[in-house]
């Protein structure tokens, strides 16, 4: 990468061979199918991918501090979903959502905590407060898989938000990516998170603030995931919590992974989740406009997954002076 | 005087009948070998989830006959992990309190076979709710899942009309879940019969509703003359009907879909024009069908697993136009009876 932060298209990495793939995929999908080269279709193909897009946002912070968020999908959903069942059962707007709010935060610092200070991996700390937030939520404070927002309520209009003919969704991942960007690039606790993802011990010993910034992150992660939830329940007006159950979060992971997001820290940054974004979206989009069956579509997805994991293998290999046990 | 005598005389006479009464319904031997036979029997029901309008009904009307008639109700929830569920039924099959009646939502055609097979060798019956299974279980209560795929597609070509595009689309549920791939099959069978009517595309939503939307978003803007659409749960039809209201379509794609019935799920929203059409199950029936079943089944005296009943539920297309106040049965008005308890 060289400074203004363009690929290098001498030395192919991950990010440029899946914006190249993306790049091949959507010429042949632009030729080959009637109707994929739509200006609707394509503001549908960016549709589909911005929720998940967000949360990839959400999960790509965490990553690159050498970190990973498994709670993220279960705080999307149940949040949400003890929103609406908050004003199903008549609690005032701003109360039940301070309280939703304050729960997100409490998850965010809790994870963050945990593993700052307690020093449990992430990956273990993140599945089970990802478990605990589903089981307590589903158990405790809701009666029903499926929430309907209640008649009229802003979420359910937040839904027909169009401008330009444009939904509201892709403005937030728009805007959220554009956010990130500038946090990433242009802060001071930005920058460090490349630090303390490339050599967490490095960066502490040079007087970064390591383990407030990752408590940061995980506080921020869970936002991103309220964020999501509230614009999935606009979009269906009702929330649905066996998303927790689904391939989601896979796909979460895929989305940052697969644009060249390396696990072990340290690399990529919002390009890399827009690029990962792109192909998964454009993939979808023609499967089903080829009418491909869903055990295919896992099949070339996951396939897709492989390969990136591979590549990402060969080409950031494990650094075994800064690795340490723990690692994902 | 006289009147008082004959007062007398007349609640003498009403008193000897109250106690002779009784006499006679103590030699209907029916109340107590059904009783011998029932009391302290369990019945288990493991549902694919609890979390849903389907499991919730049965298990209301399950709980309250089995335990008018002394018997233990109890249910599992597998949260819709298969392990979890298979995990359920091999506990309840070794546990010291093993049931006598399993009731199965099963996931799919095989997941289930051997251990159900295991639970009959124990002794247990089974039966098998709303999913067919690969495996001759003691009955079969639920839906003819082809017979409600045709039902669909006749709703579906009777939305169109017979000067639309002719055009029906599909999202399908998944290809290993018995209740999608027999519906499809269903449906399939009277296209067959209409050969002007053309599937135009028929994508899988895994019965996620973001996943229906997505596919939905992408079936119209290929087709946009579609004039109805079948998706195969009303848990992720709130998807399509999205997708639908995005492209502006409301009124013009006639959706069509199954559910258990349930007042909120699918009777509002015929009401609100989300939906043209619901093949609905008529749950209070079906859970009664479950009861007589097991009654049945617990006072027979055969081995489990010696006949293979099956039970099919009637099914019915409803519409907006043939909406009645009993199309629907109300899961809130059930939580709360269950929790005035």
């Amino acid at each position: 990468m060289n400074a203004i932060g363009w690929p290098d298209w001498r030395r192919l990495n991950q990010e440029g061979i899946v914006f190249a793939i993306a790049v091949v995929l959507f010429i042949a999908a632009a030729i080959c199918l009637p109707g994929f080269f739509a200006a609707d279709n394509l503001v549908a193909i960016v549709r589909s991918v911005s929720v998940l897009g967000i949360l990839a946002l959400g999960m790509a912070l965490v990553i690159i501090g050498r970190g990973i968020d498994l709670s993220a999908v279960a705080i999307m959903a149940m949040s949400v979903a003890w929103y609406l069942q908050l004003l199903n059962a008549g609690t005032p707007d701003g109360l039940a959502f301070a309280y939703v709010l304050a729960g997100v935060l409490a998850i965010g610092l809790l994870n963050g905590f945990l593993v700052a200070y307690a020093d449990v991996p992430a990956i273990f700390v993140t599945l089970a407060t990802g478990s605990f937030v589903f089981g307590y939520v589903r158990s405790q404070l809701i009666t029903q898989d499926a929430v309907p927002v209640p008649q009229g309520h802003w979420v359910e209009l937040l839904g027909g938000l169009r401008f330009l003919d444009i939904p509201i969704e892709v403005f937030v991942f728009a805007a959220l990516a554009f956010l990130v960007f500038l946090f990433l690039r242009f802060t001071k606790w930005g920058r460090f998170i490349y630090f303390a993802g490339d050599n967490p011990v490095a960066a502490r010993n040079i007087g970064i603030p390591v383990r407030p910034m990752l408590v940061l992150r995980y506080v921020l992660s869970a936002v991103v995931a309220l964020v999501a939830g509230l614009l999935t329940a606009a979009s269906l007006h009702s929330i649905n919590t066996r998303v927790v159950n689904s391939t989601l979060l896979y796909d979460i992971v895929l989305v940052a992974v697969i644009g060249g997001i390396g696990l072990s820290g340290g690399r990529g940054g919002v390009r890399n989740v827009l690029v990962g974004a792109a192909l998964i979206g454009i993939l979808l989009n023609a499967m089903t406009i080829i009418d491909i069956p869903l055990l295919y579509q896992n099949l070339i997805k996951a396939a897709i997954l492989l390969g990136a994991i591979i590549v990402d293998g060969i080409i950031n290999p494990r650094d075994e002076q800064t690795a340490q046990q723990g690692d994902i | 005087m006289k009147l008082f005598r004959t007062l007398m005389a007349a609640a003498t006479a009403l008193a000897v009948t109250a106690f002779v009464a009784p006499a006679f319904a103590a030699d209907d031997p029916g109340p107590a070998a059904y009783a011998q036979a029932l009391k302290g029997k369990r019945v288990m029901l493991v549902p694919l989830a609890m979390g849903f309008d389907l499991a919730q009904g049965w298990a209301h009307y399950l709980k309250k006959e089995v335990e008018a008639w002394g018997g233990t109700f109890e249910t599992r929830d597998p949260n819709w992990v298969v392990d979890a569920g298979a995990q359920a039924i091999t506990d309840a099959i070794a546990s010291d309190t093993r049931p006598d009646v399993l009731i199965i939502h099963a996931p799919d055609l095989n997941s289930y076979s051997k251990l159900m097979k295991k639970a009959q060798a124990a002794g247990t019956y089974v039966l098998l709710v709303d999913n067919p299974a690969n495996f001759p279980a003691d009955a079969f209560v639920g839906s003819d899942w082809d017979k409600l795929g045709q039902l669909e597609a006749e709703a579906a070509i009777k939305g169109c009309g017979e000067n639309s595009s002719k055009k029906i689309g599909l999202v399908q549920g998944d290809q290993a879940n018995s209740s999608s791939l027999y519906q499809y099959a269903g449906i399939m069978k009277v296209l067959d019969k209409h050969p002007d009517f053309q599937v135009v595309a028929k994508p899988d939503s895994n019965w996620d509703a973001t996943t229906s939307r997505n596919v939905t978003t992408t079936m119209l803007q290929q087709h946009p003359d579609i004039c109805s659409i079948i998706d195969f749960w009303d848990g992720d039809a709130t998807g399509a009907s999205a997708a639908i209201r995005d492209a502006k379509l409301d009124g013009k794609v006639f959706l069509v879909t199954t559910g258990g019935g349930e007042k909120a799920a699918d009777c509002d929203k015929l009401v609100d024009g989300t939906y043209g059409a619901v093949v609905m199950t008529d749950l209070a029936r079906q859970s009664g069908d479950m009861n007589a079943i097991i009654k049945f089944l617990l006072q027979s005296g055969q081995p489990a697993g010696t006949s293979h009943t099956y039970i099919y539920t009637l099914e019915k297309a409803t519409t907006k136009a043939d909406l009645k106040p009993d199309s629907c049965w109300d899961l809130k008005a059930l939580q709360a009876e269950a929790a005035a308890k």
